[in-house]
């Protein structure tokens, strides 16, 4: 449990900020919060469902949880909702509506930028939202900001009739600072009230509610023209001052230490005015925002040209320290920053890897036998790995669910060359229910000719394992109703024999059943059911060891992938008139083994057995 | 304290070594100290077997939580090659502390990539002042590969701004709650990892 959640009123402690937004969450009241799991977003839910007095659950995808928010907040309480990103895009539909008809109870809503992509498909900055569906957005800096902010948002929300966003990123999700907690301050939920004109969102009733929301634009500018989030920090060299928001303020502190800063944590409306009258105090000034150039293009179209911002630094990526000095010395003229005292050492790269048994390793072993007879539709999730080495059998990855369109698609166009080939799609359980099922369902539909590898590993892997309604759990662990695949499935039009239930860990059972279905000229789903090897539900087994003696050095167990299984030695096999045959003799690291068995049927020789039998035979 | 002194440690190594952990208790000493203190980790996929590095900055204020190159005080590298991957973090003077165990990812085993023969000798090559010790040798004697993250602690204890037995409480303290029957061989993995990085200093020192 976080030390937050016990924390008393006044205590300080080291959060991240995902916990600092938790616990000012329920300290604001919120009796209802909702989210779908995400990088670097998905701890904010965890941390909240451990806080009494309040309702928190893992939504399907980002737009349900964006919803269930609504429709608290149409009731009277306080709601919330989280995400990464790239889940305000699903989220976004309910959302452009929303910020029509208002609120009732506060809501905020957390979305969570991966500025510089740690675990990403893009970057993209969060900050047009507010523009876009014209609401507010403030800009937490650190973990104690992001907790007084979150409260802050909730008054703004209730006081403009407004949905907020929280515009978080990266460094303040998963960086940990000092914060200062307080009290929950709580409010009873009013319950909803029938109000057509406003809830029921008809061209007639959207009509009279537009004027209404420029109106409160106006209003929240000028709230945002006095309001305390900005603030000058001042410095003592004026010869160049910034503006800035989120973490990257305290890079411009860190780096400039005497220069004037204005820090903005109430970004949208823009406080255009604050930022004339702070051009003034500096001979230069830069805009230091990551990552796209709002606040400096917004500021120029107010007519303040004499200002740098995106001509100086870069627009992608995080702007720390070390990109901010050699940038800024440049513009002023100035010798760089001398380098590091020592030079880079690169050594090989460690990519992510597929864990020992992970289930997904069959599948992508599979897939690379048949590799010049499919072509392979992904999506996203830890099996987004099976692009990588060794199986390259993963040819696209675009958005939560896209395998399945995406591979009608690319049947519905096919090439000369592509003509013969298959097209599979592949997605895991998780993302299969988010926003996956219905590129199924259009498969089936349009008389596609697509096999779909269902991927159930009963986990939300690549977040870090949560509960989806796929597992039969809940967010807070508790049992939960379990969609049933294949039926599921089979209601979405897939006929019954087509769908095939099939234990990844025997590769030659799945292997004739992909072979099977890629040559059926019909929609087909393969449903895999072993877990994530690191969720409640996975058993291991015992561990496997190799023969050395027995060992050809054919290499064929590494290409099932798994981390366990490393080469020993090398060799060489020289052939009459033939190119010589490089050998690698493998052995298995039994303490990382839980023994899934899957190299065992990749190895011709047998030379893969029981490690307890290697040892009875020693005796 | 000087207003303007941040003392900044970059711990690093593999996803279930034990790194975020070893940060966490750093910068809770940090606190107990009563520095300011920010950590920030990078940990997309790290379950996955991928490269883990936590930055911790502790000082009066800390503002940015990233260390930025060239001003780290102690690289901790849980393992030999990771802890090179990070050698211009450090700033000039600044101490490598590196377990010179060899953990090999599935690109080197398979032969896509190499494995450097002697991480520590690049280093020091670069000119970096280099402790070393097989961290992993130590634990296995003690009879617990976890104490990996105790003893490298233990290693750095020895040149931190403020007394080892405050680090040594803060990781002994945490085992007294929740798993008293830790609390002899922690203290034991610490005073070994001490000695261990005191006697790579002698004989680096010995051999001019």
């Amino acid at each position: 449990m976080s030390a937050a959640v016990q924390a008393k009123a006044a205590s300080r402690l080291l959060l991240s900020g995902n916990e600092a937004i938790a616990r000012g969450v329920w300290e604001a009241g919120c009796k209802v919060a909702a989210a779908y799991p995400g990088t670097p977003s998905t701890e904010i839910l965890e941390n909240i469902a451990q806080y009494p007095d309040l309702y928190a659950e893992w939504s399907v995808n980002e737009k349900v949880s964006m919803e269930v928010a609504i429709g608290a907040s149409m009731s009277g309480a306080r709601s919330f909702c989280a995400m990464k990103h790239v889940g305000m895009n699903v989220a976004s539909d309910a959302f452009m509506t929303l910020t029509l008809a208002g609120v009732v109870g506060g809501m905020v809503v957390a979305v969570a930028d991966d500025v510089g992509l740690s675990s990403s498909q893009n970057e993209q900055d969060s900050r047009f939202w507010g523009r876009f569906a014209h609401v507010p957005i403030l800009e937490p800096a650190d973990s104690q900001e992001a907790y007084e902010m979150v409260k802050i948002a909730f008054d703004l929300s209730e006081e403009f009739n407004t949905p907020v966003i929280l515009r978080l990123t990266t460094r303040i999700c998963h960086v940990k600072a000092m914060v200062t907690v307080g009290e929950r301050d709580d409010r009873a939920i009013t319950g909803f009230k029938l109000d057509a004109k406003r809830w029921v969102l008809t061209p007639a009733n959207a009509k009279v509610a537009l004027p209404k929301q420029i109106a409160r634009e106006d209003a929240l500018r000028a709230q945002a023209e006095k309001s305390p989030l900005n603030l000058i920090d001042p410095g003592s060299d004026r010869r160049i001052g910034f503006v800035t928001s989120g973490p990257a303020f305290m890079h411009v502190r860190d780096s400039f230490p005497d220069a004037p800063v204005l820090k903005l944590g109430f970004t949208y409306p823009l406080p255009v005015e604050a930022i004339k009258a702070f051009r003034a105090q500096v001979d230069v000034l830069v805009v230091v925002e990551e990552t796209e150039p709002l606040i400096e293009n917004e500021l120029k179209a107010a007519g303040l040209y004499d200002i740098h911002g995106k001509d100086t630094l870069p627009r992608l990526g995080e702007l720390t320290p070390n990109v901010l000095l050699p940038a800024i010395a440049k513009l002023l003229g100035q010798e760089p920053p001398p380098p590091s005292a020592y030079a880079k050492i690169e050594p090989f790269p460690r990519p992510p890897t597929m864990c020992p048994a992970c289930p997904h390793m069959g599948v992508y072993y599979t897939l690379s036998r048949l590799r010049k007879r499919v072509q392979i539709s992904g999506d996203i999730g830890c099996y987004t790995l099976g692009a990588g080495h060794p199986w390259n059998a993963l040819d696209t990855t675009i958005s939560m669910g896209a395998s399945m369109g995406i591979a009608l698609g690319m049947d519905k166009a096919r090439g000369e060359e592509t003509k013969d080939k298959a097209v599979v799609s592949v997605i895991g359980d998780s993302t299969f229910l988010h926003m996956g099922m219905q590129g199924l369902l259009d498969i089936v539909y349009n008389r596609g000719n697509v096999t779909t590898l269902l991927l159930d590993n009963r986990s939300t892997g690549m977040t870090g394992g949560q509960n989806h309604a796929g597992t039969g759990k809940d967010l807070h662990g508790e049992d939960a109703p379990r969609v049933d695949f294949a039926k599921l499935c089979e209601a979405l039009g897939v006929k019954p024999e087509r769908i095939k239930k099939v234990d990844p860990y025997k590769l030659p059972v799945l292997f004739k059943a992909i072979k099977d279905e890629i040559e059926v000229k019909e929609p087909s789903v393969i449903i895999t059911d072993r877990p994530c090897v690191l969720s409640e539900f996975y058993d291991g087994f015992k561990p496997y060891a190799v023969i050395d003696d027995d060992c050809n050095g054919c290499s064929n167990c590494l290409n099932v992938g798994c981390p366990a299984i490393t080469v020993s030695r090398t060799g060489v096999r020289q052939r009459p008139n033939m190119p010589d045959v490089e050998l690698k003799f493998t052995t298995i690291d039994t303490a990382m083994c839980t023994g899934c068995h899957m190299c065992v049927d990749s190895c011709g020789p047998k030379a893969i057995v029981p490690l307890h039998s290697l040892k009875e035979a020693a005796q | 304290m000087s207003d303007t002194i941040i003392t900044n440690i970059l711990v690093c190594g593999i996803g279930g070594q034990g790194v975020m952990t070893a940060a966490e208790i750093l910068a809770q000493t940090a606190i107990a100290k009563g520095f300011d203190v920010k950590k920030s980790e990078v940990a997309g996929m790290a379950q996955r077997g991928g490269v883990v590095t936590s930055h911790v900055r502790f000082g009066k204020k800390v503002w940015s939580p990233v260390i930025t190159p060239g001003t780290a005080d102690i690289l901790v590298g849980f393992e030999v090659a990771e802890g090179s991957r990070w050698t211009d973090m450090l700033r000039p003077g600044g101490v490598a502390m590196v377990n010179t165990i060899r953990l090999t990812p599935p690109v080197v085993s398979v032969g896509l990539f190499k494995y450097p023969d002697d991480p520590v000798a690049q280093m020091r090559a670069a000119g970096v002042t280099v402790y070393d010790f097989d961290g992993g040798a130590i634990a296995r004697a003690l009879g617990d590969l976890r104490l990996v993250n105790t003893i490298m602690l233990g290693a750095i204890a020895d040149y931190l701004p403020f007394p080892a037995d405050d680090l040594e409480e803060q990781i002994v303290g945490r085992f007294r709650v929740r798993k008293p029957a830790m609390v002899e061989v922690n203290q034991k993995a610490f005073s070994l990892g001490r000695a261990a990085a005191r006697a790579s200093q002698q004989a680096l020192a010995a051999n001019g």
